[in-house]
């Protein structure tokens, strides 16, 4: 109990500090494009990014992957920067850098010493404004790309399985296709391709700046001006909705693949969180379910001993090696609650699977204790403090934030609306949304390596 | 959502912060002994209310028996496992525990390294409860209960992560470059079935005994606390691993061998193995951390094969060739010669070509040093750059700690851009040359194909 009272207190104390609204500067330029400026002084560095809002849900079938072969091709040069050149720069400013794709955007980023910013914006602006390769180049980068789905995909049973369940999962959501591409359509792949999506997408107005760090706002905005600002403006193409239709009916898929440890995974199509439950107001039924099953996912498997590996994964009658839960209530496209898990030694998927269900279904039958609530909560307003430890992650967070069209402070927001959830609401949505109808289960169905080409030690070799 | 995310290119990351031990400008480390004979090492950062602590002992792997290779590792592991009952309070098994850490909103734990065994603390500052996250630490790091029957599961659980990882190329890979490179030394070993086997809880209780102890302590601070509160919070830490006899006085610990030079040409590994890549991994044993050479081979690494996307070998397997999406090379020094590691994966029907290509930029790299161009290319990203390894708490910690672990002076991070400038492509060849031996590399190739699939 003692614990319990410290929880709440701790609750009670740390929400006027992490509520300190955030000196954030935002403004348009002409052309559109977007620019986010966060002061923050406790280094000279800055990161500055580059978010598009077009990710591999906006490809179409038959050029899957094309989104993340692009962000591959923006290091491939321009009129005034030869191939690598952009890297070389970067690394010669003291930088570090990198980019991203995913399903609902594409980044670009560069960790640099702060007065070296200007540049960063000058050749960032180039490369989004005047990307441009040989063939030759394409040829060659289009083989590394393949070289990653071998490595992340390929040769990963259970990333197999996660791109099987998508593709079961959804059957109009063009989140159904893997983000680095189908490998034949990577085969299928041309220049023109990449060359057309680029043309279409980036454009400033679907694009946005962020810079974090020791900055001064007023100077980037005319540096904004003077870089990004050039680009010519261009119009943002239609987006077709391409929703996901109702699911009635359990789906089942399994996969081969060479393991030794089985592994499952259900997915249950559930609601997200919209903006508009950020901007005050009321908030939508579908919204206030959102919040109710984050703090589910975090009561089921949010810290060490919560629900799932307790139930699953210890004592003498365990079933399972490792369980988990997983819900993201943002993004462009459906929201899944996943539970998966691991089979121990002697034990089947079906039995993860039931147990799985049953915990939820414990939730929906007895609801949750008050202590489990209050925990939940502690962890994610304590995670508020130590977030701002990283300028890469305050980056990423407010880059994220503005491509999914959410307010820039919609996680100070989040916390503030999780507090207000209830047990009762927690135990509402575990009855509300995991019935079979919904549900997708994928299992991995571990095979033995082939064998004709069993590993086997050469001789004085493997010692150990 | 970030799960779904596509890094461009991760595994050369990790090499960089594997060789450059990293710095920041002129941030006073303040240094003390305690009287328990914890040597503890502070960086006040006060813009945010949270501290972060690192406790390191001479506990990591490479002090583990020959039969019983993982200990340290589960030790590290179990020992969150539940407290004991004491004065201090009740029992708490695993379950306890961890609920007690995520109402302080704190985390704590411990993990091995080849070298080291370490416990990491984060917590807020706040008054009220940095107290109780101290005094709860100090059980888990002094009264670890090491139950038999959590152990029996932990044991089942990682024997069968061993064989589902044994499926792998990956794996497959680094255990046969691993035993090859480091031949009988514990760097090599690996935890097997047979080796978990043969570790009981009794073997955990008997490591804590003897190498978790306040007088072995490194400790590393970086937060918003002073001294004196760091000082308190050090006694605090050490509270219940306070009953021991010797005090400061711990006796010295046995040497461990150090890693056998590989001087003779190996004949390459290729060990089958189906799968769409081929993984390569080339290398030797290379340096301790207190080499002398320790910054010219950061530098020359650089060029090499750890700067991101300009190095080498990017370059030339990558760039130019499109053979694999990763390919890396870096240093792993430590209290013994850790490997110098090149690796890559690629078609299994380009294997031989790629590894031709990085044996000739090795050799040309060890025979040559780099060009006047690539060395200033190195000095500006890696002087221009000291910024970025300092910039939050914990990439101060970590600089802290590998102070404070290493022995370097205090003053280490506000020479660092001095020192590295002051290198020459001269020094950078001469290093080369007298650590690697291109001649004398382990090649371990798995899942090669001599023909297109």
């Amino acid at each position: 109990m003692k614990r319990f009272l410290t929880c709440l207190w701790l609750l009670a104390s740390l929400g006027s500090w992490a509520q300190t609204p955030p000196s954030i500067s935002r403004f348009t330029l002409d052309n559109g494009m977007e620019v986010i400026v966060k002061p923050e002084r406790r280094a000279p560095t800055a990161v500055h990014m580059v978010w598009v809002r077009v990710g591999s849900m906006d490809e179409v079938d038959g050029t899957s992957g094309v989104a993340h072969v692009l962000e591959h091709m923006l290091f491939k040069g321009t009129p005034s920067l030869a191939p690598g050149e952009f890297s070389r720069r970067v690394a010669a400013l003291g930088g570090r850098e990198n980019a991203f794709t995913a399903r609902d955007y594409t980044g670009y980023y560069q960790q640099i010493p702060s007065d070296r910013l200007r540049e960063v914006m000058q050749i960032e602006a180039d490369r989004f404004a005047n990307n441009q390769w040989p063939d030759a180049e394409f040829t060659r980068e289009i083989e590394v790309v393949k070289e990653e789905r071998r490595l992340r995909t390929d040769d990963n049973p259970r990333a197999r399985l996660y791109e099987t369940l998508n593709a079961v999962t959804f059957v109009a959501s063009p989140y159904r296709r893997p983000i680095v591409g189908w490998m034949n359509d990577l085969d299928a792949m041309t220049a023109d391709d990449v060359r057309a999506f680029y043309r279409r997408w980036y454009v400033p107005a679907n694009a946005v700046v962020v810079i974090a760090g020791d900055v001064d706002p007023l100077q980037v905005r005319q540096w904004a001006q003077q870089t990004y600002g050039a680009i010519p403006s261009g119009a943002v193409p239609q987006r077709k909705p391409r929703l996901e239709p109702r699911q009635s009916g359990m789906r089942r898929v399994e996969l081969k693949a060479p393991a030794e440890q089985a592994y499952t995974v259900l997915a249950f199509k559930v609601p997200g969180l919209g903006a508009a439950a950020l901007r005050g107001g009321d908030i939508p039924e579908e919204a206030r379910d959102a919040l109710a099953l984050t703090v589910l996912s975090a009561v089921l498997d949010g810290y060490r001993g919560a629900r799932l590996e307790r139930a699953l994964t210890q004592g003498p009658a365990r079933v399972a090696d490792s369980a988990g839960a997983s819900y993201g209530l943002w993004g462009r496209g459906p929201r899944l609650f996943t539970l998966d898990g691991v089979p121990a030694k002697g034990r089947t998927t079906s039995e993860v699977e039931a147990v799985l269900r049953e915990q939820v279904a414990r939730v929906a039958r007895d609801g949750v204790s008050a202590q489990e609530l209050a925990r939940v909560k502690t962890q994610w307003v304590a995670s508020e403090v130590y977030k701002l430890d990283s300028l890469f992650s305050q980056a990423r967070v407010l880059g994220s934030h503005w491509a999914l069209e959410l307010p820039l402070d919609a996680s100070e927001r989040l916390v503030a609306l999780l507090r207000d959830v209830t047990a009762k609401q927690v135990q509402a949505v575990a009855a509300r949304y995991f019935g079979d109808d919904q549900l997708t289960v994928a299992v991995l169905l571990p095979q033995p390596p082939d064998a004709s080409r069993k590993p086997r030690p050469a001789a004085g070799a493997l010692r150990h | 959502m970030m799960k779904q995310d596509i890094a461009r290119w991760s595994v050369a990351v990790l090499a960089t912060v594997v060789v450059a031990s990293s710095a920041w400008a002129a941030i006073p480390i303040e240094h003390w002994t305690q009287a328990g004979g914890a040597r503890v090492y502070l960086v006040q950062s006060r813009s945010l209310p949270m501290v972060d602590v690192q406790i390191d002992f001479d506990a990591g792997s490479r002090r583990d028996p020959a039969d019983k290779a993982g200990l340290a590792n589960v030790t590290a592991g179990m020992a969150s496992r539940g407290v004991r009952a004491s004065t201090a309070g009740p029992a708490l098994d695993e379950n306890g525990l961890g609920e007690a850490w995520a109402d302080l909103g704190a985390s704590f734990g411990a993990s091995a390294s080849s070298d080291r065994m370490g416990f990491s603390l984060r917590s807020l500052t706040d008054p009220v409860l940095l107290p109780r996250v101290i005094a709860l630490a100090a059980r888990q790091l002094g009264e670890p209960s090491f139950p038999a029957e959590i152990w029996q599961r932990e044991r089942e659980q990682i024997v069968a992560s061993i064989r589902e990882s044994n499926t792998r190329p990956a794996t497959v890979a680094n255990q046969a470059f691993a035993a090859s490179v480091y031949g009988d030394h514990p760097y090599g070993a690996r935890p097997t079935e047979i080796s978990l086997a043969g570790i009981g809880v009794d073997d955990m209780s008997a490591l804590y005994q003897r190498a978790i102890r306040a007088c072995r302590a490194k400790v590393s601070i970086v937060g918003d606390v002073s001294r004196e509160q760091a000082d308190a919070l050090v006694n605090g830490l050490f509270a219940r691993l306070g009953a021991q006899a010797g005090g400061v006085a711990c006796a010295p610990l046995p040497p461990v061998p150090e890693v056998a030079l590989l001087t003779q040409p190996v004949a390459t590994q290729s060990i089958p193995f189906d799968s769409a890549q081929a993984h390569v991994l080339i290398g030797q044993p290379g340096i301790r951390r207190n080499d002398p050479d320790f910054l010219a081979l950061t530098v020359g690494n650089y060029v090499l094969g750890g700067g991101g996307f300009v190095s080498r070998l990017y370059a030339e397997v990558r760039e130019k060739r499109g053979l694999s999406y990763s390919v890396y090379s870096y240093f792993s020094p430590g209290l013994h010669a850790g490997a110098f590691s090149v690796g890559l994966q690629t078609r299994p029907d380009q294997a031989a070509q790629a590894i031709a290509v990085v044996r000739e930029i090795v050799a040309r790299f060890v025979q040559e040093g780099p060009s006047e161009q690539e060395m200033q290319a190195a000095k500006s990203n890696l002087i221009g750059g000291f910024a970025l390894r300092l910039d939050s708490n914990r990439k101060l910690l970590d600089n802290v700690a590998n102070i404070a672990w290493n022995d370097l002076p205090l003053d280490y991070l506000d020479t660092w851009t001095a020192a590295v400038d002051r290198l020459t492509v001269a020094d950078v060849k001469a290093a080369f040359g007298r650590v690697l031996r291109p001649q004398a590399m382990v090649t371990v190739v798995v899942g090669a194909r001599d023909k297109a699939p």
